[in-house]
């Protein structure tokens, strides 16, 4: 069992070095999906109370929305952007990929110094979450299409729920049901508002928007 | 307790309906059947604590930290509760009428929907026992005006005091949230019946952060400035409901938070009565001044939080003092006059709103001669007016008496340091009556005798009877307030003897000494009124058989009286503002008039608000330089934000992890 979640973990981390060195949006989105559903399996993991409706309801939820339902609706904006490629980010993709090491050095010395209200379910825990809540952190400000921000954004809720997943068990579904209904509107409200960006300016390069400050 | 939480939900449920029904003319039949079907039931276990003496409550398991969902009517929040919801009911169904003409215009079922979000926030004001249930009912209270102020929102004017009314109400937030968060303390506990008794020190400072908090909400002196932006900008049943019963949860928020602080010390009483003294003088003085109708009646809000502060005031002295005289007829007074103001300031503020709705202007200089025109919203307009100028045998007078009647029996025997108070007390009270009487003399007078003296006052029309019925109800029942005032009193015994922890047979036989009083009073002016309607009868009957020619008025033997030969608002109030010009500071602009001849003249009088002008503006605009000082950080740049962000979080992270 901890094997099996240790490998998720990781694989949830190699995700995010992917994410960072990649410069084609459409990987992107398809590299967020599958953390997406490498998350759905790690609530599967964590969940020792035998089978129960929390067990079965939250990984379809996590899956169809994270797995399935973001990357459609972010697909589908990709495609009315006409835009494929992140240009000319702030810090380059190789640069990126040379930091996140030592990032995920920083995180696990964090991990280990945290003293965790609950035993962590394994050691990998806090570095991972940490590690997600970097690397979407680093991608909302170091990359400057709008789209890359919004998968930024969904990395960094991805961290924060790799920690409530794997800590916090004993929380109520309708509170998990609840966050993600949030990540959901969320999602959906920065397609809208990305793709009427791009209408309006021809562009949805963030580093420009300061043009809107009053 | 069931059928308040029912009725409660009522007025929400109402509120809900009217939003979705929006524009359609649903809106507000629903909204009005809930605040109106609601209030009738809620009210029901307000009276029966009033009547028996024995408190409800209502526990009920919440996760929120701190908190629990803990309500009790009290005999205290009895009193209070009552004034909400009956005037609350009254103002709506006036509401329904008043609305009707913007029915085009504006989304209705907004309007309602804030309307008994207020009336629940207020109510549950009233009835928390838990700081943190308490603090959410408030800020839901507060926030729902703002929406109600921004009615207009096309006029700039209206803008403006509706963000006025925001920062000032979140600043009074501020020292109520510290207020709570110091008072919970080491026991960790916000739950009213577990706070324990602190030093004095403590308790003094509390008080303080209490004054501020609550004042700001109640409208105190120099914390009044939202008061007269707000009042005239709202809708009049809305403006009814704020200033006959909102701000008095600023002081239904001073009394309990004297009770959580234990036996006050006597500065206490002295802080009370001083500031409540300016407020009630500068309050009518600047009413007096004012040329807008609404906003002179906003003022007589900050006069008449005074006149209930006074009372407030001798009550406490007489609780530091050991004087149950002074504390029974202090507190009883200050209770009364809650009611009785709930009830004539929300007469007065409506009738402001027929004067608006008929003939469209509230500028005092424009109007004159309604009473013709309105027959009814005069004669109820006047009867609040007597009301208010606290003159015999009306409700306005009956609360004012209670507190004259205490420092006269009791105030003079405890000392010079405690004379001087009491004498304020009786020069405030004095001076304040005799300027509200000269204040509504001029309303009264300019706006409803005489000739119109613009086309708005020659086209002004009664208002529908949906406006005309709830003025009538309130007017009724400041007649009856007053001349049964003796027994009424008895009632406030139960929420004194908790306040002061007298038992409640001194507090009672205090009152009952009291009510002999007054009931000689009232009949002896019962019996004047009675004399004066008989003259007048006697006069009729005497010139029934004679030829009785009318002129017009204010005619004066001239052949052609023209309307601008008459008083004007700013001549009439002229001698009482030059004579008070060193608080008043009224700007003055005038044209010189030379010559045999004069042709043409101009005078302009603008009294801003002196708190406002010398005081907050200035810090604002301190403040706001300050801030600007910091503009270049605010550089438009998303992903430096999120970098300030990340490091500090880094920052924060590795800090705890050392």
């Amino acid at each position: 069992m901890t094997n099996l979640v240790d490998t998720v973990l990781i694989l949830i981390i190699l995700t995010n070095l992917m994410l960072l060195g990649s410069s084609r949006l459409r990987t992107c989105i398809f590299v967020v999906a599958m953390q997406g559903i490498l998350l759905g399996a790690l609530a599967l993991l964590t969940e020792n109370s035998g089978l129960t409706i929390h067990l079965i309801l939250l990984p379809t939820v996590i899956i169809c929305l994270k797995g399935i339902i973001f990357p459609f609706l972010l697909f589908r904006t990709l495609r009315d952007l006409n835009v494929q490629h992140e240009v000319e980010p702030f810090v380059g993709y190789g640069t990126s990929l040379v930091l996140s090491p030592l990032v995920l050095v920083v995180c696990i010395w964090l991990g280990s110094q945290l003293s965790l209200p609950v035993e962590a379910i394994s050691s990998l825990v806090v570095p991972a979450a940490f590690f997600s809540i970097a690397c979407g952190l680093f991608l909302i400000i170091s990359r400057k299409k709008a789209l890359t921000q919004v998968l930024g954004y969904l990395v960094l809720e991805n961290g924060i729920y790799v920690f409530g997943v794997s800590i916090a068990t004993k929380q109520p579904v309708l509170v998990e049901l609840g966050i993600l209904l949030d990540v959901f509107v969320a999602i959906f409200v920065m397609g809208i508002a990305i793709y009427h960006i791009n209408r309006e300016f021809d562009h949805t390069d963030v580093d420009r928007l300061n043009k809107l400050k009053g | 307790m069931s059928l308040f939480l029912l009725g409660l939900s009522i007025i929400f449920i109402g509120g809900l309906a009217s939003l979705i029904s929006g524009r359609r003319a649903l809106a507000s039949f629903f909204g009005v059947t809930g605040v109106v079907a609601g209030c009738v039931i809620a009210v029901v276990p307000a009276f029966r604590v009033l009547f028996n003496g024995v408190a409800e409550s209502f526990r009920f398991d919440w996760t929120m930290p701190f908190g629990s969902f803990f309500l009790q009517i009290d005999s205290l929040s009895a009193i209070f509760l009552i004034a909400i919801l009956g005037l609350s009911a009254i103002a709506a169904i006036y509401g329904m009428g008043y609305l009707g003409a913007y029915r085009e215009k504006k989304n209705l079922g907004v309007v309602w929907f804030f309307y008994n979000l207020l009336l629940l926030g207020m109510s549950l004001v009233v009835v928390a026992q838990n700081g943190i249930l308490f603090l959410l009912a408030w800020e839901i209270m507060s926030l729902a005006p703002f929406f109600l102020i921004i009615f207009d929102d096309e006029k700039e004017k209206a803008r403006n005091a509706s963000w006025t009314y925001l920062v000032a109400t979140h600043i009074g937030m501020v020292f109520l949230l510290l207020f709570f968060i110091i008072l919970a303390g080491k026991t960790g506990s916000m739950d009213f019946d577990k706070i324990v008794v602190m030093d004095s020190v403590k308790a003094g400072f509390l008080f303080i952060l209490a004054v501020i908090g609550f004042g700001t909400k109640a409208g105190f002196i120099t914390l009044h400035v939202w008061l007269p932006e707000a009042h005239p900008a709202a809708p009049s049943h809305a403006s009814a409901v704020m200033s006959g019963v909102m701000i008095k949860t600023g002081i239904y928020g001073l009394v309990r938070a004297i009770t959580l602080l234990g036996h006050p010390p006597v500065w206490w009483a002295w802080v009370l009565i001083g500031i409540s003294a300016g407020s009630g003088v500068i309050g009518v003085l600047f009413a007096l001044a004012q040329h807008d109708l609404k906003r002179l009646l906003a003022y007589h809000s900050v006069e008449n939080i005074g006149i209930i502060t006074l009372g407030l005031g001798i009550g406490v002295l007489g609780m530091s003092i050991g004087s149950p005289i002074l504390a029974v007829f202090g507190f009883a007074g200050g209770f009364f006059h809650v009611i009785n103001h709930a009830i004539f300031k929300g007469l007065l503020f409506l009738g402001a709103g027929s004067v608006l709705h008929g003939s469209g202007t509230l500028e005092i200089d424009h109007l004159g001669g309604l009473i013709k025109r309105m027959p009814w919203t005069a004669v109820t307009f006047l009867v609040g007016a007597v009301a208010i100028s606290g003159l015999p045998p009306l409700n306005g007078f009956a609360s004012e008496f209670l507190i004259y009647l205490g420092v006269f029996k009791d105030g003079m025997s405890h000392g010079l340091a405690n004379i001087i108070p009491a004498l304020g007390v009786i020069g405030g009270l004095a001076l304040i009556g005799g300027l509200a009487a000269a204040c509504f003399t001029k309303a009264f007078g300019i706006v409803f005798l005489g000739e119109p003296r613009s086309k708005h006052a020659h086209q002004a029309h009664e208002v529908h009877i949906a406006m005309v019925l709830p003025m009538v109800i309130l007017a009724i029942l400041c007649v009856l307030m007053g001349v049964f005032s003796p027994l009424i009193i008895g009632f406030f015994g139960g929420a004194i003897s908790t306040i002061t922890s007298l038992p409640q047979e001194v507090v009672q036989g205090q009152l009952n000494t009291g009510s002999g009083i007054l009931s000689n009073v009232v009949i002896v002016s019962v019996l004047l009124v009675v004399l004066i309607f008989g003259f007048a009868l006697l006069r009729k009957w005497l010139l029934s058989g004679r030829s009785v020619s009318e002129m017009e008025t204010w005619g004066c033997g001239y052949a052609r009286p023209t309307a601008r030969m008459q008083y004007t608002a700013s001549s009439f109030a002229q001698p009482l503002v030059f004579l008070f010009r060193l608080f008043l500071r009224t700007a003055r602009k005038d044209s010189p008039r030379e010559g045999l001849f004069p042709d043409r003249a101009f005078l302009q009088t603008d009294t801003a608000d002196t708190s406002s002008k010398y005081l907050f503006q200035p810090l604002f605009k301190g403040i706001s330089f300050l801030f600007s000082q910091l503009r270049w950080i605010q550089h438009g740049w998303l992903q430096l934000y999120v970098l300030y962000i990340a490091i500090t979080l880094l920052i924060l992270l590795i800090w705890k992890a050392f």
